[in-house]
């Protein structure tokens, strides 16, 4: 092979998907299809669910699987294409023909390959945030990230209690950031807060100093930052480099101690809605949710030694769901789809599950609880 | 819009502007060498801030940061020894799809020795909260940082170019190649130097960058599109240029987003870009002789 072959093969096989597939044959094994950013710009979404997924596969396999059925879970990597997850979706279901689809990691992703899955009768569990995914709720598809418009308007009862009456938004440009600005000001509307100005960055904005200049101009009382790209930690060092005192939200996208610790000093006093995870310590004993936190938390920590993030807690609620639906149903993929929809008070990562036939998130409000940052870690925010 | 207000965008466009610039000026490098635009260039930038990252957690910031532009020219000597040396009729066109392809491998690479999350290089001076007062207006100190390191490696350059043997006869091989080779320059080690500055002034501009930017695996490309779009403003292969388009490019922003919306940044960016290029197709500060003789 002459050096220029070699070249070209190094960079097709570089450009080629990175599709990693764990192939065990078995006889009684149920396959499940996986569609994650393990890569690419929405990776911190991608890869704590990639690797929090095998966790629980294995731990589910080495338990002697569910009623005696082992898992077979299929990983694709997406990179955040819409596009990659499209075919991924295709080739999941039509040549694995698998079980049910847990992903993909983003809203723009799951809204594209939403289509594929209720036409190819195959459950999809998505791990994105947007509320269009299950609203209107659709037959096959089901979602486990709490909705965008909850954290707005949580952000919206505490501006309220602050008695701040004037914001200013600033979002990036991606599926997340442009549906929560949509739901950002229609929960300021609905709360009587008035949105001074709203503004778009791109998301792979390096220095924000302008834009904030501008929302200092106007004076707001609170910036709203609604992203989930590395410049959750560039708004609040701008603005404490531009001496801005106005009260910085963010998103729950902001859930990742990685992007405080980025912010450093400036990310003190950061207010943002999330899930419980990252103050499983601090809940009482008898909370729903505090057992199943802990074990998740000391599992993913130990086996990885990394911070796990709710993110990664998606992909946990989605093979929990599973995990019923197939007790119930066993490999009857309808009868797993309706086992689904009658689950009820099943704890989770996100919040505790309630879905119905009407409800295919089963989460509400209260999945969410206002954290902040004090001395580089999250706790619960206290008025 | 109060003076207060007008300065904080200056400044906003010139902490935007300068980051641009020391970017650009890596590009100049290896054109004024070889005549191509190495597309791999903001790869050079993440690797050095990835491996001053690194190598911070155990030795002082400043060491760390000498060492990463050490590893990361030596990078740059291996891609070129590894894959533009072995051309066998290295046309224009070839090395940049070249350099495109190390593009993406490099980023492929950095994703597996890393991971794909954020770090940055603590602030030199200061830290996240600390700012500037310039008359009411405010900027990190970290900017101060990047507009004085692309100034020393600007004069740096100017003087290695101009007076030093080396640097001429980098110039003479981008020049004509066939001349310089009979005048017993030796052009494929002229190319390996030229890497090896540029990967090593990228990997200083990845440092200098990374507390304000943020370091990631694939943060490269979207500097080095800017980066690219400046050093053809300013005149490509031409260093002060580079400075001077940054500037320009970072304000023209900064004053854009203060009447029109942020989204529009660039759009305002790029036909300003492309207005001068239609009355000064050799860019700012380019010359046109010097650029008729380039291949493009």
């Amino acid at each position: 092979m002459s050096l220029n072959k070699i070249i070209v093969s190094l960079l097709c096989a570089t450009l080629l998907p990175v599709a990693i597939s764990c192939k065990k044959k078995s006889g009684d094994s149920i396959k499940i299809g996986a569609i994650f950013s393990v890569t690419g710009p929405a990776s911190f979404l991608g890869a704590p669910e990639e690797k929090t997924a095998r966790m629980m596969v294995d731990e589910i396999n080495a338990r002697g699987g569910i009623d005696g059925k082992t898992l077979e879970l299929i990983v694709k990597d997406s990179a955040g294409s819409p596009e990659k997850a499209i075919s991924f979706a295709k080739q999941l279901i039509e040549e694995e023909k698998v079980y049910a689809i847990i992903g993909p990691s983003t809203s723009g992703e799951t809204m594209k390959i939403k289509g594929i899955c209720e036409e190819g009768k195959t459950i999809l569990i998505s791990c994105a945030a947007a509320e269009v995914i299950t609203n209107p709720v659709t037959k096959y598809t089901f979602k486990v990230a709490q909705n965008d418009s909850f954290g707005a308007q949580k952000i919206c009862e505490v501006m309220k209690k602050k008695g701040i009456r004037s914001i200013g938004i600033v979002t990036s440009n991606d599926g997340y950031g442009i549906a929560g600005k949509e739901q950002m000001e229609k929960a300021a509307a609905k709360n009587g807060i008035a949105v001074l100005i709203s503004e778009v960055y791109d998301k792979k904005a390096t220095d924000l100093t302008g834009v904030l200049t501008k929302l200092k101009a106007k004076n707001v009382q609170a910036v709203v930052n609604w992203s989930i790209v590395p410049a959750q930690s560039i708004v609040p060092k701008n603005m404490k480099q531009l001496n801005m005192d106005a009260q910085l939200f963010q998103s729950s996208g902001f859930g990742n101690i990685k992007y405080a610790k980025e912010a450093g000093e400036a990310g003190e006093g950061i207010i943002f809605p999330c899930g419980r995870l990252l103050i499983a310590e601090a809940l009482p004993d008898n909370h729903p949710q505090k057992a199943l936190l802990m074990k998740y938390k000391k599992d993913y920590e130990s086996k990885y030694g990394e911070d796990a993030s709710t993110f990664g807690g998606h992909a946990y609620d989605a093979l929990i769901i599973l995990e019923e639906a197939i007790k119930k149903a066993g490999a009857d993929r309808e009868k797993a789809r309706d086992a689904i929809e009658n689950i009820k008070d099943l704890p989770g990562v996100g919040g505790v599950y309630n879905f119905s036939p009407a409800d295919h998130l089963g989460l509400d409000i209260n999945a969410f609880d206002m954290l902040t940052v004090r001395d580089g870690k999250f706790v619960r925010y206290t008025e | 819009m109060s003076f207060e207000q007008l300065l904080q965008y200056a400044l906003s466009g010139i902490t935007n502007g300068s980051i641009y610039a020391i970017v650009a000026i890596g590009f100049n490098i290896i054109y004024n060498t070889t005549g191509i635009i190495n597309f791999a260039q903001g790869e050079f930038l993440m690797l050095g801030g990835m491996t001053a990252i690194s190598l911070s957690s155990f030795m002082p910031l400043p060491l760390a940061i000498l060492a990463a532009v050490v590893i990361t020219s030596f990078a740059g000597a291996l891609i070129d020894f590894l894959f533009i040396r072995r051309l066998k009729s290295p046309s224009v066109l070839g090395m940049v799809i070249v350099t495109v392809g190390l593009s993406i491998v490099i980023r492929e690479i950095a994703l597996h020795i890393w991971d794909e999350k954020v770090r940055s290089l603590p602030y030199f001076t200061g830290n996240e909260i600390s700012s500037i007062n310039i008359m009411g207006a405010f900027i990190s100190p970290q900017v101060l940082w990047v507009i004085g390191v692309s100034s020393v490696i600007v004069v740096f350059l100017g003087v290695f170019f101009k007076f030093t043997l080396t640097g001429r006869s980098m110039r003479a091989c981008a020049s004509n190649i066939t001349a310089a080779r009979l005048c017993g320059i030796n052009a494929r080690n002229m190319v390996t130097i030229s890497f090896m500055l540029s990967a090593g002034i990228g990997a200083l501009a990845g440092c200098v960058v990374s507390p304000i930017t943020q370091t990631q695996y694939d943060c490269g490309t979207s500097l080095a599109i800017k980066g690219f779009t400046v050093a053809i403003l300013g005149g490509l292969g031409n260093s002060t240029g580079a400075v001077v388009g940054g500037i320009v490019i970072g304000l023209l922003e900064a004053f854009s987003i203060s009447v029109l919306p942020l989204a529009y940044k660039d759009a305002v960016a790029i036909a300003i870009l492309l207005i001068i290029l239609f009355v000064r197709p050799s860019g700012l500060l380019g010359k046109k002789e010097a650029a008729g003789l380039k291949e493009f």
